[in-house]
């Protein structure tokens, strides 16, 4: 059973109270190091950081609703080639489910990381947060105010992403240590949830266990209202989808520069056949495709590029839309990805980033399955 | 144009069991039609999707990817891997509108030299009845 409970916050301040947990760790010597997001000089972005000064966590704010890019990337890199010294990292819902893929595809070793989960009401795109940061100083206190149940973080003006408009996994679940901020009095105390092996910490940050009763009602609430925005925009794409014409529609803006792939938290291919010259064909073939077919759509292989992608990764797909944020051209990838991910996973019962004991879709079988693709 | 069309099969064979099982059905003479171009691979499990996505969408009428019976695999299980990966390449297919029983997945053994021509007939067949494969002259692609 987990260790739950709350942690005072002193005079409304979350950041601060969030910013002593990870200052303990570091101070305490649970942890070498901390990964979280922390504020650029500007104020303007935040970037994931490793601290392992603890005088440095004063611009550090877990909770930002900003996503410049996916921390599962970090992780891998910060742990791939082996167990390093103790690490915390903080991670948002969708980064650490991309975390459980990637340590499945063994990009990530979890065995000398504490991994710290934090409740998500949305993200906002880069410039959207910049624009927002630049109007209102304490920006995520601000929001935190203003949290509108049914939607989540709300600001005059701007949407959260798509991605997290209609996401339903704003829980981190499997974490070390969940920090919770549905069904708490805001600003007044955090939820905290410790899984076993890290019942420990409880002592380390004055954790007072007790039942938090409006929790799991909160998260009901949120998530009912972002399936609903989920199934109809899943109904838009796929009826846009269900024809050549629609799909052609949808991926000819397609530069094929890859962007999606180096963002993407799942591609993590050191080598991708894409960004390899086989695409890059001889001049005449260009000028023969063009007189065989009247016209050959420049660059070529767009449309291959993308189904394959869907092919390779949609298996492990969390949705979390940076896909989308990558690409210059604004193709609804997120929804895409989404909506088709969804029923290629329900094919074997998987969800990408539940678990890290289901097992991949693609590195096992059953041997009496599936007959309806035989011939 | 019914009557004048000619399906192309783009097939991939794995060399221990359909290939050889192709191979067979030649050195027994038996008649098929000539609709199907081979490519030859160690196994079927190494038939990645994006083989079957070029041909189809460079205008190939059918995409077949003939393999080992369950249990035979030269590899133990290339085929079973491959039969995972056909059913995420058909599914995601149907999701965008691209026909997925232009896609066929069929055991064929080495002794199978009949069954490989059968499966070749009854393919060419079926790809008749069907029409071209509306990617065919498509230049947006």
């Amino acid at each position: 059973m987990p260790v739950q409970g709350t942690l005072p916050v002193t005079d409304g301040d979350v950041l601060g109270t969030l910013r002593n947990m990870l200052r303990a760790l570091l101070e305490r010597g649970v942890v070498k190091a901390v990964l979280v997001p922390v504020a650029t000089p500007d104020r303007r972005n935040l970037v994931p950081t490793l601290v392992s000064d603890p005088d440095l966590l004063a611009e550090a704010d877990p909770i930002a609703p900003v996503m410049p890019v996916h921390t599962s990337r970090l992780v891998s890199q910060l742990t791939f080639t082996g167990p390093a010294e103790p690490l915390a990292v903080v991670l948002k819902a969708c980064e650490w489910r991309a975390t459980v893929e990637l340590s499945k595809l063994r990009q990530v070793r979890l065995e000398n990381v504490l991994t710290i989960g934090v409740d998500c009401y949305g993200t906002y795109k880069v410039l959207d947060y910049g624009a927002m940061a630049a109007a209102e100083e304490n920006l995520t206190a601000r929001l935190l105010e203003q949290v509108e149940p049914t939607v989540g973080f709300v600001w005059p003006g701007r949407e959260l992403r798509t991605a997290c408009r209609i996401c339903e996994h704003f829980v981190p679940e499997g974490v070390d240590v969940t920090v919770g901020l549905f069904g708490v009095e805001a600003r007044k105390e955090i939820f905290l949830s410790l899984a076993d092996r890290r019942a420990d910490l409880s002592a380390l940050w004055g954790l007072e266990e007790r039942e938090v009763a409006g929790r799991e009602e909160a998260i009901a609430r949120l998530r009912e209202a972002r399936l609903r925005r989920r199934d109809e925009a899943f109904a838009a794409i796929r009826e846009q989808m269900r024809t050549p014409e629609g799909l052609l529609s949808i991926f000819s803006p397609c530069l094929r520069c890859h962007n999606c792939t180096v963002v993407c938290p799942i591609c993590y291919c050191r080598e991708c056949i894409f960004r390899t010259p086989t695409f890059d064909h001889a001049s005449q073939q260009y000028m023969k495709w063009a007189g065989r077919r009247g016209a050959v759509r420049m660059p070529t292989d767009t449309l291959l590029f993308q189904l394959t992608r869907l092919n390779h990764m949609v298996a492990s797909c969390v949705g979390c839309g940076m896909c989308e944020e990558g690409c210059p051209s604004s193709l609804p990838l997120t929804l895409v990805f989404r909506a088709v991910g969804q029923e290629v996973q329900a094919l074997f019962g998987y969800e990408a980033g539940r678990s890290l004991e289901e097992e991949l879709p693609l590195t096992v079988f059953r041997e009496d399955e599936l007959h309806i693709v035989e011939r | 144009m019914a009557e004048t069309f000619e399906p192309r099969i783009v097939a991939f064979l794995c060399n221990w069991c359909t290939y050889t099982g192709a191979d067979l059905a030649g050195t027994s003479r038996l008649q098929y039609p000539p609709n199907v171009r081979i490519i030859r691979l160690m196994c079927s499990g190494a038939v990645d999707p994006v083989y079957i996505l070029k041909a189809l969408l460079e205008g190939a009428d059918g995409v077949l990817i003939g393999g080992c019976h369950p249990g035979d695999c030269h590899y133990q299980t290339g085929n079973y891997k491959a039969r995972r990966r056909v059913a995420i390449l058909q599914n995601i297919l149907r999701q965008v509108g691209m026909e997925e029983d232009r896609v066929w997945l069929r055991w064929i053994s080495a002794s199978e030299g009949k069954r490989f021509a059968e499966t070749i007939t009854e393919m060419v067949n079926f790809l008749k009845q069907k029409g071209p494969n509306p990617m065919k002259g498509t230049w947006a692609i």
